[in-house]
């Protein structure tokens, strides 16, 4: 069996309050994301322990598959719009995809 | 001694001592479902009963109690909590708004001690939601930008979040249906409703219980703010039933309402609408002071209350 041929690709990781999941979505849309992927998550951090135990109380961890000129511009939005008053933990990391078209609009990355 | 707020202790006791009690997240969301349709149904049914005309006057001046609330709460936590606008105009939000569980365990007091009270009372149960949050907005804003906020998402959120879908459309279904369409399923909704109130007590007691550390960073003014001020409210709903003609037990009741803060359709709304105040600050003094001096202290006291200010 031959190796995958994968591409390069951004993959946005934004863990935050449940209450910003339905405006990061737009947002990230907004911003050239062709999708996304939310999860409901439990942790710790600087804003205590967040066990989801109840409505506010509950985390949200979004996944977005993205080009890097996209990526940026998400880090940069939620830096400036949601860092000062929401807990919130994001970053990227370079993955390998398989059909980039499905994720970016320079295939090449 | 009623059961129904032992299970709260229950609940808050087992957190405390660390027993891995918890219940699932999804049933959570399943009691809470059924809490807020079976009391919304309850309230239809009255209501279809009732001339509407005679109600309209009393659900305006309910409504109005919970404009009026967070202006008195606010001043009290911004200048004696000496809280940040912010702050306070969130906190004054979530009083001003009321809490559904805080109700049903009042009704259930009712009930259990035969006191008659207007059974359509529901109805200002979904009436009373909105304004205080309302005004815990624009409180918040007031002399800043208020085209920060975004109203669009914030109205989605307030009139169609979870509550006021069931809670209301609980209301209009009993209130079409009335209580020959709704007999079928009074086994399920009436019926097995005080089981469910146990068991959704008993998750807030879990949670009233993990909330607890936060008590040490909010500090004691506003704990004493969150004792100070369901007494406060509930004397101005003590006043404004007996004004509107409600009975004692009806009374009583409104006193309630306005005595209860939010805990999930505020804070929920109040994170996005003003994501500068602090959300434990709210929710240590919503849910793990007021609620609990609510549920155990307060509706006893507020019936008392009632009946003074409707004798007297």
């Amino acid at each position: 069996m031959s190796a995958p041929h994968t591409h390069p690709c951004k993959l946005v990781v934004i863990i935050t309050e449940a209450a910003l999941e339905d405006s990061l979505g737009k947002d990230v849309m907004k911003l050239g994301a062709h999708g996304y992927t939310i999860a409901d998550v439990r942790g710790q951090g600087r804003h205590g322990a967040r066990n989801a135990l109840w409505g506010a109380d509950r985390s949200i961890r979004m996944e977005v598959l993205c080009d890097a000129e996209t990526a940026s511009a998400i880090l940069v939005h939620v830096e400036k719009h949601y860092f000062r008053n929401f807990a919130m933990v994001s970053f990227v990391a370079d993955v390998g995809v398989l059909r980039p078209e499905k994720f970016s609009h320079h295939p090449t990355g | 001694m009623d059961a129904i707020p032992l299970f709260f202790l229950l609940g808050f006791a087992a957190r405390l001592a660390r027993s891995d009690l918890k219940l699932p997240s999804q049933l959570y969301e399943a009691l809470s479902i059924y809490l807020l349709l079976a009391i919304g149904l309850k309230g239809g049914v009255e209501l279809s009963k009732q001339d509407v005309m005679e109600v309209l006057p009393q659900a305006a001046a309910s409504m109005g109690l919970g404009f009026v609330i967070p202006l008195v709460a606010f001043p009290l936590l911004a200048k004696l909590v000496r809280l940040s606008r912010f702050d306070a105009a969130a906190i004054a939000g979530h009083y001003g708004s009321v809490s559904v569980v805080t109700f049903a365990v009042a009704i259930d007091y009712m009930i259990a001690r035969m006191v008659p009270y207007e059974a359509y009372m529901p109805l200002f149960l979904v009436l009373m939601e909105m304004p205080g949050i309302a005004m815990g907005i624009l409180l918040a804003r007031l002399g800043g930008d208020l085209r920060s906020v975004r109203w669009g998402e914030l109205a989605h959120e307030i009139f169609l979040g979870k509550s006021m879908v069931l809670l209301g459309g609980g209301l209009a279904i009993g209130w079409f249906a009335g209580t020959q369409g709704l007999a079928p399923l009074s086994p399920f909704f009436f019926d097995l409703f005080k089981g469910v109130l146990c068991l959704f007590l008993l998750e807030m007691g879990l949670v009233a219980a993990s909330q607890v550390p936060a008590l040490r960073e909010s500090g004691l003014r506003l704990a004493l703010f969150a004792l100070v001020m369901p007494v406060i409210a509930a004397t101005m709903g003590a006043f404004t039933g007996t004004l509107i003609g409600l009975s004692a037990g009806g009374t009583a009741l409104l006193a309630t309402l306005a005595a209860s803060a939010s805990y999930i359709a505020a804070p929920a709304a109040m994170r996005i609408a003003v994501p500068e105040a602090n959300p434990g600050l709210s929710i240590t003094a919503a849910l793990v002071i007021t609620f609990p001096f609510n549920i155990l202290v307060g509706i006893p006291l507020y019936h008392r209350l009632a009946g003074l200010i409707h004798g007297g």
